[in-house]
């Protein structure tokens, strides 16, 4: 009890369905592991942290070759491709149980991450707070640096 | 003479990872210091996964077993 809490300390920097998991996924677990969490969001990244942003979060099948059931590259740019290639995605995981990215970020939010949005990142992409989930701080390179200096563990995904 | 009474149990069979931590972590919240709490999973990876989450956390691992790739875990809250 009277030993100091671990810390971890990530950088979310991008939204497509591989990467907007893990930031999820370590958070909420090193919180219930009783560390202390922060995220910061930035560049696309910062899309995990709309409101309605999570659903925008899918799978580019271009560039993509390791997909469960391959397709071919070429198939990879008709329009529509993408999003195809998201559903089927979604599909697998929801049928091994995997939960989804809603739910995670309401877990790791419950579990007290700290989530900052990169201020820089709202200005380019000119989105207000209003658009992005409540429970959220907003902040800098130096927000990020001042916790990220005192963290055990610092991940850039 | 330790009492491994179950206070509570907590099925999370079919659920994959972090799923089984973050509601065993939920369900401990809940209980008191000293009662314990079982937890039946699914998960192959949560034998490692406990492990690291009692060394983490603290808590005390009473008992761990596997039959039929059912595996149980016996936690003892300690804090």
């Amino acid at each position: 009890m009277s030993e100091k809490k671990k810390k971890i300390a990530i950088i979310a920097s991008k939204a497509n369905l591989a990467d907007a998991y893990p930031p999820f996924i370590l958070a909420s677990t090193a919180a219930a592991m009783d560390y202390e969490v922060s995220i910061f969001f930035t560049f696309f990244g910062l899309n995990l942290l709309k409101k309605k942003g999570l659903k925008k979060v899918k799978i580019t099948p271009v560039g993509e070759t390791a997909m469960p059931k391959p397709i071919p590259q070429i198939v990879g740019i008709i329009p529509g491709m993408t999003d195809i290639a998201t559903t089927m995605m979604k599909n697998w995981m929801k049928k091994a149980n995997v939960v989804s990215l809603e739910e995670l970020r309401e877990l790791s939010i419950e579990a007290g991450v700290k989530m900052i949005a990169c201020q820089m990142t709202m200005d380019v992409m000119k989105v207000k707070k209003e658009e992005l989930i409540d429970e959220i701080e907003v902040g800098g390179a130096a927000t990020f640096l001042q916790f990220a200096s005192e963290a055990d563990i610092t991940l850039y995904i | 003479m330790s009492e491994n009474k179950v206070t509570t149990t907590l099925d999370v069979k079919g659920l994959n990872c972090p799923l089984p931590i973050l509601k065993t972590k939920k369900a401990i919240n809940e209980i008191k210091i000293s009662e314990n709490i079982k937890v039946i999973a699914t998960d192959p990876g949560s034998v490692n996964d406990f492990q690291a989450w009692i060394e983490s956390t603290g808590h005390e691992l009473v008992e761990s077993t596997e039959e039929n790739g059912i595996f149980r875990y016996l936690i003892k809250k300690t804090k």
